[in-house]
């Protein structure tokens, strides 16, 4: 499966014959993989499963219920909404995010320094 | 087409590759904004488009060859800029939208103006940009500044003509494709129909028409009816250079689908599936994670393409399934290095792979600033670096070598000393010339190759 390269010094990352490739690679990674799990004794059976898609698929959910804003705004009446404080990712408690708590996201007005 | 290893190459048919310019800031300390997200050249090649984590596009023009000093081909300068998409929040979803540009696609050029999309994470747009370098003067009822002439003044008909001015491009949105994909978008790629595109999350491919932004079709869903049973993702997708009616997508297991519209409306069953057998007792954990593909692109002449994974670039023959035609080792070294590039998400990354006009070479981004060609052909390879260090023009850039275990050589790297926060994701091929551009984290490098 790999070519073998027409190097004199047999580098590993050109590839070689598929034996040693095969020697080379079962050792290292599985010594890898002890590490990790000596490291994360916890860490799952199936990394590539359920767990790790589904972070991938959620990227980017942030916590903003307009359910509760708006009830709690109505409860409060003209009182202000506690905000979040220092911490914008802090969401427990008694405390209901606020648009003002999310982290605005501004478009850039700076042109790209690629083009200056 | 590689430089010779030995000193004082250059004979025959290598290639010696030199540095021709640099775009970007010099300074460290890079905002999120700059960060470049994506490199593409346009059909001809005379142009060449970068998007960044700001959501910006830039476009270089190649200036035309100046006959005289043949010694060098025209520089890259800015040709245009615009904000391409914008940050946004769903409130519904709770979903921060980003707005980092993750593909740029240019339509061929069919009259004066350029076409290409570009999207983020949820919206494709259509962008028109077009030249002015006429405006029309001496209009009847109205001054220069735009205010309208006292109408009793006007006693005789003045009839306005275009004069020159100085050129002006402008960018300009022409159609918007929004709502149509739950997750997040990986890849678009228009049809060699020049009418129709793909665009691919990472369970869904849908079929869009340039002209009609209020439909699409969706042709792959890969969504399991219990997500618990999710076990894949799709990563990228492309439809065929040649036929219109055939597209491959890959997927984080590793496997590459090929699948033809004619045989029904939803392509969820593939008319091919491209895959490597793996030896069972050579599973780790990092296995399935360093399979998955992070890129997938036809040749040009359409009868092969390429995958990436983590650690290696595979050449596929589309008609033979069960195993890759060549593969070639990018970075084979980091294998020993697994647990910590886990630690530090780096065994994430998305590299991206790219073919030369003639299929000949291939060309891969790695660590440490560093990117790799591949010759099919002599079966050379190379490693160069991206670095501000070999920035004189015309300077012939010197091959690399990371050395694995044990004794450094004098000019080698070590593997603990690479960088792993310069990291080269995008790379792109001149679709005529010898002519490469190589993004590192916010600067855009072009090299060419000597001219004698």
């Amino acid at each position: 499966m790999s070519q073998k390269q027409e190097e004199e010094n047999p580098a590993e990352e050109t590839g070689e014959e598929k034996q040693d490739t095969q020697e080379k690679g079962i050792l290292p990674e599985r010594a890898e993989e002890a590490k990790l799990k000596a490291k994360y004794p916890s860490l799952g059976q199936k990394p590539g499963g359920s767990d790790f898609l589904m972070k991938r698929l959620q990227k980017g959910q942030k916590y903003f219920d307009s359910g509760d804003y708006n009830m709690a705004k109505a409860k409060m009446k003209n009182k202000q909404l506690p905000s979040a404080g220092p911490d914008k990712n802090l969401v427990t408690g008694d405390h209901i995010p606020t648009p003002q708590d999310l982290p605005q996201r501004k478009s850039s007005l700076v042109t790209s320094k690629l083009a200056g | 087409m590689m430089v010779k290893e030995e000193k004082g190459a250059g004979g025959g048919n290598d290639i010696q590759w030199c540095f021709s310019q640099v775009k970007g800031a010099i300074d460290d300390d890079v905002a999120e904004a700059d960060i470049i997200s994506t490199v593409e050249f346009n059909h001809s090649g005379e142009l060449l488009a970068t998007g960044d984590k700001g959501g910006r596009v830039v476009i270089f023009q190649q200036e035309q060859e100046n006959k005289i000093q043949s010694h060098s081909r025209g520089e890259y300068n800015v040709y245009s800029t615009f904000q391409s998409h914008e940050p946004e929040f769903d409130y519904l979803k709770s979903l921060e939208i980003e707005e980092k540009i993750n593909k740029i696609r240019w339509l061929p050029q069919k009259n004066a103006a350029q076409f290409l999309l570009s999207t983020n994470d949820k919206t494709i747009k259509l962008w028109k940009i077009s030249e002015r370098d006429k405006r029309p003067e001496g209009y009847n009822l109205k001054e220069e500044d735009g205010r309208y002439r006292d109408p009793t003044t006007v006693t005789t008909l003045r009839v306005p003509v275009f004069r020159p001015m100085d050129l002006m491009v402008e960018a300009s949105p022409r159609r918007i494709f929004a709502n149509a994909h739950t997750y997040h978008i990986n890849s678009i790629s228009i049809n060699s129909d020049y009418e129709t595109y793909l665009s691919a999350d990472d369970l869904r491919i849908n079929l869009w028409h340039l002209e009609i932004t209020d439909r699409s079709f969706n042709i792959v869903d890969i969504k399991p009816a219990n997500m618990e049973e999710l076990t894949e993702v799709i990563t990228a997708a492309e439809f065929h250079p040649n036929s219109c009616n055939t597209f491959v997508y890959s997927s984080s297991k590793g496997t590459i689908r090929l699948c033809d519209m004619r045989a029904s409306a939803l392509c969820d069953r593939h008319s091919k599936l491209f895959e490597e057998p793996e030896d069972p007792s050579n599973r780790s954990f990092f296995s399935e994670i360093i399979s998955s593909i992070s890129d997938v692109k036809f040749s040009h002449s359409g009868r092969y393409m390429m995958t990436r994974d983590y650690l290696s670039v595979k050449i596929w023959d589309l008609n033979m399934e069960n195993r890759p035609v060549e593969t070639y080792q990018v970075h084979e070294y980091l294998r020993s290095k697994l647990c910590s590039l886990y630690e530090n998400d780096c065994i994430f990354d998305k590299f991206e792979c790219c073919w030369n006009g003639s299929d000949s070479v291939v060309m891969t981004g790695s660590y440490n600033n560093f990117f790799r060609m591949f010759d099919r052909n002599t079966k050379r390879d190379i490693t160069l670096e991206a670095s501000r260090e070999n920035n004189k023009p015309r300077t012939v850039l010197k091959p690399r070598k990371v050395c694995a275990s044990g004794k450094r050589k004098k000019d080698e790297i070590s593997v603990d000393s690479l960088d792993f926060n310069k990291k080269i994701l995008h790379t792109a091929w001149h679709p005529k010339e010898n002519i490469i551009a190589v993004a590192t984290t916010n600067n855009l490098y072009i090299f060419q190759d000597k001219v004698n």
